[in-house]
């Protein structure tokens, strides 16, 4: 365990684990749900709605 | 004699300035009341930086995590989680000390004046806590379970909790828009309550938000031990002077933990070292 968080390629591979899955969540669709979220005044947000 | 330790906060506060309003460069909607509405949000900030700032010119990745886990067709966030992994595999809680515009705010704030500021009380350890509770429970299980009945979930945690979305959001948006302050309710009233504690908080203990509440801070906190940027302290060098721990803001002792869950790494430990054992950058084996 000591040996994994000591070794910089944990980092790495986690690193690369999480470009698989953003590369993953944009090709289902899931950058269009951002993108629309984010662009509309969130009212929830800012405490109106 | 003992020469009296400086630290130099302007060239970390300079980054935070900088990114901050490279972040939310959007400076019209400040004028107009509208927010950006282009591609740019199609990615995530790192930093806990609200998209519905008249500013904002990239997603805030907590709200975008809370809207894909709660919206009807997906269940799991692959790419704002994936976003998260990877920002915080290769930086740990840097974001916190460096990308975060709600840090820089509580930065600021404490650096005004008070007689009794607070270091630390008990229960402060337990209290520690809390931001893993909260973010299981208001950006998970919320926006995943209790939803509508078309299948979908609220952003909870931006709803009932944040103050950043409050301060970069709401109090702008409302100001410039005739139409929004007609619809003010007791959200509005509960979130402003929020932020009004978070500032008076600010002011008396440093970052009481990031140390408590933050969500954000609580998953980067995860990747402190293995993320490829981290501190290090050389124990041949260390005199066990205690500055380090003694400057640190956020109370941790970099010689019994460098790489703490709580560490911001904001760099004051290493300015204090009087024999620079502390480093920091890639972990060398």
């Amino acid at each position: 365990m000591r040996k994994l968080t000591e070794s910089r390629w944990t980092g790495i591979a986690l690193a690369a684990l999480g470009v698989l899955m953003m590369v993953a969540g944009i090709h289902r669709g899931e950058m269009v749900v951002v993108l629309t979220k984010a662009v509309n005044i969130c009212m929830e947000c800012i405490g109106i709605g | 004699m003992d020469k009296k330790t400086t630290i130099k906060n302007w060239p970390r506060h300079t980054i935070q300035a900088v990114w901050a309003a490279a972040t939310n460069s959007h400076f019209s909607g400040f004028v107009t009341g509208k927010i950006y509405t282009g591609k740019l949000k199609n990615v995530c900030v790192p930093g806990l930086n609200c998209y519905s700032c008249p500013g904002a010119v990239g997603a805030c990745p907590i709200g975008s995590l809370q809207a894909v886990i709660g919206s009807w067709n997906f269940k799991f966030a692959y790419y704002v989680v994936g976003f998260l992994i990877f920002v915080g595999a290769l930086l740990g809680r840097l974001v916190c000390g460096f990308l975060c515009p709600f840090g820089l705010i509580q930065d600021l704030l404490n650096k005004i004046p008070f007689p009794k500021k607070i270091r630390t009380f008990r229960g402060d350890k337990l209290l520690r806590k809390l931001k893993y509770v909260i973010f299981l429970i208001f950006v998970i299980l919320l926006p995943l379970f209790l939803t509508d009945i078309m299948g979908q979930g609220a952003p909870y945690f931006c709803k009932l909790i944040c103050p950043a979305g409050t301060l970069e959001g709401g109090l702008p948006l409302v100001l410039l828009n005739k139409a929004m302050r007609g619809a003010i309710g007791w959200l509005y009233i509960w979130k402003n309550a929020i932020l009004i504690a978070t500032i008076v908080l600010s002011i008396l203990i440093y970052r009481p938000f990031c140390r408590y509440i933050c969500p954000l801070g609580a998953f980067y906190s995860i990747f402190n031990k293995v993320s490829v940027y981290r501190y290090h302290v050389d124990k041949e060098s260390c005199v066990h002077c205690g500055k380090c721990a003694k400057v640190c803001q956020m109370e941790v002792n970099p010689v019994e933990d460098a790489n703490s869950l709580e560490c911001i790494r904001c760099g004051r430990c290493r300015q204090a070292c009087p024999v620079q054992a502390i480093k920091c950058g890639l972990r060398k084996q």
